[in-house]
């Protein structure tokens, strides 16, 4: 495109049946650019950003039985066109404590289970990244490969492996420690999304970590620095942006995980998504449900805004 | 820089976290006793069981269609939402298109699935469609949030390889759209490959999202599998689960084999 054509060679001077198209559609306004973006665009628009808006204005109705089971928002009373919002599904949210307790105790369970993620991740992406190049595809692999089968299943495994009788208190059995009460209990819960996020987290960091330059660390080294030291000031800086994006893909779906509270957690583990869930199938509740995930969305537009600017540096380097 | 013993043991003991439940699950599932956890000799019969179970097998099936049909629509929609995000610079609403398809990545579930079912019930009272809810919903819902994940797998692949292959062919006097079919395709096929697998490995997975946008008589496999656990341990769970790892990881397996296989070919072209 860029190189200027020959003007001595002619043109070719078969059009082919597209450029004849695109020529026509050109004449009406309509690029090829457009035609590329349409579908997606269209898509996305109806069965994404719609949704969203959707559950807004459901979130501003009220419960009343038939079929769909909210009021409507917009009512034609002799021919004049009336909006009316209902504000009681806020006001609830701020007021029983039920709410705002799942809402903290979400926040809590999933900042937790994340800073544990990140303990547990990082040291492996570190290994992956500083092992010998053959190696590593295969390491990688084999951290990829539980996130391919089936996250239900792998929730279900540990219910297995924690349960009363399960594989760990039968382990413990042997050298005659009493059985841990694990399932049903917010640890289980823990090294439930540590379990399933583990994955989320490693990659981003790999990335970040096997781009930094060896040669630092020995300068570091021969500077004096002790190997904690390097590690502290040098290597933990440069993969900030990995440990920022590996944090928030974790941070962010576990903040409205359902399956693993309901799974492994005890009837007392709240966590927002299993009100939400509550709310619409078993309460039959469509519009508080909505107004909690209005509520639960404003929880996580400042992690993805973050996620978005940490992933952007990532790419960079 | 001096070798460590800590990277590898603690490497060692994370990859031991991830892989002991699933190798206890699998060892349990030839297990003949009705306690999934205390062994009592080794039987199949539970893989029998499963077989002869026909509301699994019928969940199986849905799922399955749902999955390569949301795959393969994620497939068209992700490469063009990707092509456009990588080829076109500069175009109108960038900033909202682009975020419009990386949020679903990290969207909580059940987020995606209330507003979905919101929007198709909302339609159904304003355009009549689509009428009540069940496979098609489904697929629509798989296929939105398969396009963000297609999306992140393509662009990836196309923003690494040589442009100047592109513009070479149109120089040569080839139309955008030839270029596409003729060069841009072959380069990206890999991605586009995994692309779709990742789609339809993450469309037979969800629970949360087809929970809340399917209907009477349209269970898919995850939501059968969920109610049976959630009652307690089922042991031919425990063969359904030992199933579908054993073809995922030698799907895995295959396709590392032939990656490896075809670079030295490459290096030597």
């Amino acid at each position: 495109m860029t190189i200027a054509r020959d003007p001595t060679i002619p043109p070719p001077r078969r059009l082919k049946p597209w450029n004849a198209v695109e020529k026509s559609l050109a004449k009406v306004g309509i690029s090829g650019r457009m035609l590329v973006l349409a579908a997606p665009v269209l898509w996305l628009l109806v069965f994404f950003l719609i949704p969203l808006a959707v559950v807004f204005g459901i979130s501003l109705s009220t419960k009343q039985f038939g079929r769909p089971p909210y009021s409507p928002l917009l009512t034609t009373e002799e021919g004049t066109v009336q909006l009316t919002l209902h504000l009681n599904n806020y006001i609830r949210l701020f007021t029983d404590n039920l709410y705002i307790a799942a809402y903290l105790s979400s926040i809590r369970i999933a900042f937790i289970s994340t800073v544990i993620t990140l303990f547990v991740g990082y040291p492996m992406a570190y290994a992956i990244a500083r092992s010998p190049d053959k190696w590593r595809n295969i390491l990688l692999m084999l951290v990829i490969l539980p996130f391919f089968t089936s996250f239900l299943l792998r929730v279900y495994a540990l219910t297995g492996f924690m349960r009363g009788n399960g594989v760990i208190n039968q382990f413990l059995g042997l050298f005659g420690v009493e059985p841990l009460v694990m399932m049903q209990t917010d640890f289980a819960v823990y090294v439930g999304i540590v379990y399933t996020y583990l994955p989320f987290m490693i990659l981003p960091l790999y990335t970040t970590l096997v781009k930094l330059d060896v040669s630092l660390f020995e300068a570091s080294a021969d500077l004096g620095a002790r190997p904690l030291r390097t590690f502290l000031s040098v290597t933990l800086p440069l993969s900030l942006p990995g440990i920022i994006a590996g944090s928030m893909l974790v941070f962010i779906p576990a903040i409205g995980e359902y399956v693993i509270p309901s799974l492994l957690g005890g009837p007392e583990t709240l966590m927002i998504g299993r009100v939400l869930w509550d709310e619409f199938f078993t309460a039959a509740n469509w519009p508080r449900a909505a107004a909690v995930a209005v509520a639960m969305l404003v929880a996580v537009v400042v992690p993805i805004m973050l996620l978005q600017r940490a992933q952007s540096s990532v790419v960079e380097r | 820089m001096r070798r460590g013993w800590f990277l590898p043991i603690a490497a060692a003991l994370g990859f031991s976290f991830l892989y002991a439940p699933i190798v206890s699950l699998v060892i349990f599932s030839f297990n003949e006793s009705r306690l999934v956890t205390v062994w009592s000799g080794f039987s199949t019969k539970w893989y029998g069981e499963l077989f002869r179970d026909p509301q699994m097998l019928g969940a199986a099936w849905l799922s399955l269609q749902i999955a390569a049909i949301s795959a393969t629509i994620a497939l068209v929609l992700g490469t063009l939402a990707a092509v456009a995000l990588v080829r076109f610079r500069r175009f109108k609403g960038r900033t909202l298109f682009s975020g419009m398809v990386s949020a679903p990545l990290v969207m909580p579930d059940v987020i995606t699935g209330l507003s979905l079912l919101l929007l198709f019930v909302a339609m159904e009272g304003f355009l009549g469609w689509p009428q009540g809810r069940g496979m098609l919903t489904i697929v629509i819902a798989h296929s939105t949030f398969c396009t963000a994940y297609v999306c992140v797998v393509v662009q990836s692949r196309l923003s690494d390889f040589d442009r100047s292959l592109e513009e070479a062919a149109m120089d040569l006097g080839a139309s955008p759209v030839r270029t596409f079919f003729d060069i841009t395709l072959p380069i990206i096929a890999p991605a586009l490959v995994s692309g779709w697998l990742l789609g339809f490995t993450l469309s037979l997975d969800d629970l949360v999202i087809a929970s809340f946008v399917s209907g009477p008589g349209s269970s898919t496999l995850p939501m059968v599998i969920f109610s049976k656990v959630r009652l307690g341990v089922s042991p031919d769970v425990n063969a359904l689960a030992t199933i579908i790892i054993g073809l995922v990881a030698s799907g895995v397996l295959i396709a590392t084999i032939i990656q490896l296989r075809s670079k030295p070919k490459r290096a030597k072209a």
